[in-house]
């Protein structure tokens, strides 16, 4: 389970973006979090993705209240979780080439030794040919690079998948091919999946159900 | 195609091109990189577009939609190389000096809606002070009538008054695109060219923009829509032209391209079918590399319907570049 417990969030004191945002995703569920830009999805999205501390409530991975955030968490419940974002210039350093920028997390984590063979692995996944995992970002397309992002957030086989907005600046083609390539992972792996967005026609189609986000902030019980 | 239909879809041709705001034959363009390679982002595209029509170049991002929009507007880095014609009014876009695009062309003749509006808007200045200073640049309006004329200008493209005061950054997307959209008004441009206008936008909001750019375009402009968002170009457009690596590869009226009967080029239909309320499954493979195309086909590696036919271009015939063209749907 992925348990978000009246989470309150936000990067000023005291003027949280929301307050007491509450969602849980069963194991294995693929849930699409559906909300106009702006409205703080994306805050709670970073906050599940153990990226965002929350200003109050918590978080529950599998069990295991979540007390640390970062590179402050513990590594088992941060490789866990994958995440994927919408803008892959942003999330990907412009130094690395693409198998490289896949392998990051196994690096970071010393597991550099299965590095080529997961790689190996993960390419084809994504439809990324080996040709263009030699090159670097400035490279490639936004949809290569949005790929080789997609990759990195499975290197490490995590339960959950984080995907915010992840093919909000891509082509019908393109979305459909990474929405395949997470969900054939997912049936692999038996992953749960918290999709963040404002396409309802996408998210509906995606995933197993979709919440809105004013209900999200609905306090349980009231 | 016999003779008669191919004489036919010439006379039509022909009678577009006279009525055209703008007539596009040829354009292609090529960067030069070191090292000796070349990029055809652009090749031998050929379109009209009359008054009041909205022509949408739909095309995955890297077809080379974009750099057709720049080089319609003068806008190509200094390693490009474009050739073919691009007329409006008499003046060929692609000749033109910088001097004539700066003076007569830009904003005046061709209006540019941006992708990214807060990117285009500069930050440090209100939206007041960036559409006043407009009018004065495009129109002859003395300085005693700027201030309405600029109200005038965010009235037209409903920029709410209330918000004329505020900094881009104090914009929300929504009305950064209409501030956007004002600007590009304010010459009263014949030929508005929205590049992605609605990237990044949410659904409601993609449609109030589309719709918003239909209003201007059933105010007699023509509206070229350059996007990636199908949905977008299937509500506001007339015509839709599909681009695939650098090449127009379909050009079709919306409701037959978007309707039962269907497109006819294979990747436009594969792009059809990969909106999630279609059939949802990707193309498979990606598009070649524009600095590495085949010889025949660029499409023919991902094509379901390949033979050895095409190994050799196909020319754009009755609206669509193929030699195995599908059957309508219905
Ligand atoms: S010309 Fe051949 S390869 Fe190209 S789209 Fe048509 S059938 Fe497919």
């Amino acid at each position: 389970m992925l348990e978000l417990d009246a989470v309150t969030a936000g990067y000023t004191p005291r003027e949280p973006v929301f307050r007491g945002a509450s969602l849980t995703l069963a194991p294995g569920e693929s849930v699409g979090l559906l909300g106009p830009s702006g409205c703080g999805k994306s805050t709670l999205a970073r906050v599940a993705a153990l990226l965002h501390r929350p200003d109050a409530g918590r978080l529950v991975l599998d069990g295991t209240e979540v007390t640390a955030w970062r590179h402050r968490a513990p590594r088992e419940q941060r490789t866990a979780v994958g995440v994927v974002f919408q803008q892959p210039r942003t999330a990907a350093d412009p130094r690395l080439s693409l198998a490289d920028l896949i392998a990051e997390p196994l690096r970071a984590t010393g597991r550099k030794a299965e590095a080529a063979a997961r790689v190996a692995e993960l390419a084809p996944a994504v439809g990324l040919t080996p040709e263009l995992l030699t090159r670097r970002p400035h490279a490639v397309s936004d949809g290569q690079l949005q790929r080789a992002c997609l990759a990195r957030a499975l290197s490490l086989r995590p339960r959950w998948l984080v995907c915010d907005e992840m093919t909000a600046m891509l082509d019908a083609s393109t979305t459909a091919a990474l929405v395949a390539a997470v969900e054939s992972y997912r049936r692999e792996t038996g992953a749960g999946l918290l999709a963040v967005g404002h396409d309802r026609v996408l998210l509906n189609r995606w995933c197993d159900r979709t919440v809105e986000w004013k209900d999200c902030l609905r306090t349980p019980g009231a | 195609m016999n003779a008669r239909v191919a004489r036919a879809l010439d006379a039509v041709t022909a009678e577009r091109a006279e009525n055209a705001l703008l007539s596009v034959r040829g354009l292609t363009v090529r960067f030069r990189l070191r090292g000796g390679r070349t990029v055809a982002a652009v090749t031998d595209a050929d379109f009209d577009l009359a008054a009041g029509e909205c022509l949408a170049l739909v095309g995955e991002s890297g077809c080379g939609k974009s750099v057709l929009a720049s080089a319609l507007l003068g806008l190509l880095p200094a390693n490009a190389e474009t050739s073919g014609t691009a007329l409006t009014d008499g003046t060929d876009l692609l000749a033109a000096d910088e001097k004539t695009l700066a003076r007569s062309v830009r904003g005046r003749r061709v209006g540019l809606v941006p992708q990214s509006p807060a990117a285009h808007l500069t930050p440090v200045r209100t939206v007041r002070a960036h559409l006043e200073e407009t009018v004065r640049a495009l129109t002859d309006t003395p300085r005693a009538g700027r201030r309405k004329a600029a109200e005038d200008a965010a009235d037209r493209a409903a920029f709410p008054a209330t918000h004329l005061d505020a900094y881009p950054h104090e914009l929300s997307g929504g009305l950064a695109q209409r501030a956007a959209t004002a600007l590009a008004l304010i010459g009263d441009a014949p030929l508005l060219l929205a590049d992605e206008p609605t990237t990044g936008l949410d659904r409601d909001l993609v449609e109030r923009t589309a719709d918003e750019l239909r209003r201007h375009t059933d105010d007699g402009r023509g509206l070229l829509l350059i996007t990636h968002d199908l949905t977008a170009a299937a509500r506001i457009a007339d015509r839709v032209a599909v681009m695939y690596a650098g090449r127009i590869v379909e050009i079709a009226p919306a409701h037959r391209f978007f309707g039962t009967t269907g497109p006819a080029h294979p990747y436009a239909r594969g792009l059809l079918d990969a909106l999630p309320d279609r059939a949802f499954t990707p193309i498979p493979g990606m598009p070649p590399e524009l600095s590495d195309l085949p010889e025949g086909c660029a499409f023919a590696a991902r094509c379901p319907r390949a033979t050895d036919l095409c190994a050799t271009v196909p020319a754009l015939r009755a609206g669509v570049a193929c030699h195995h063209p599908e059957r309508p749907r219905a």
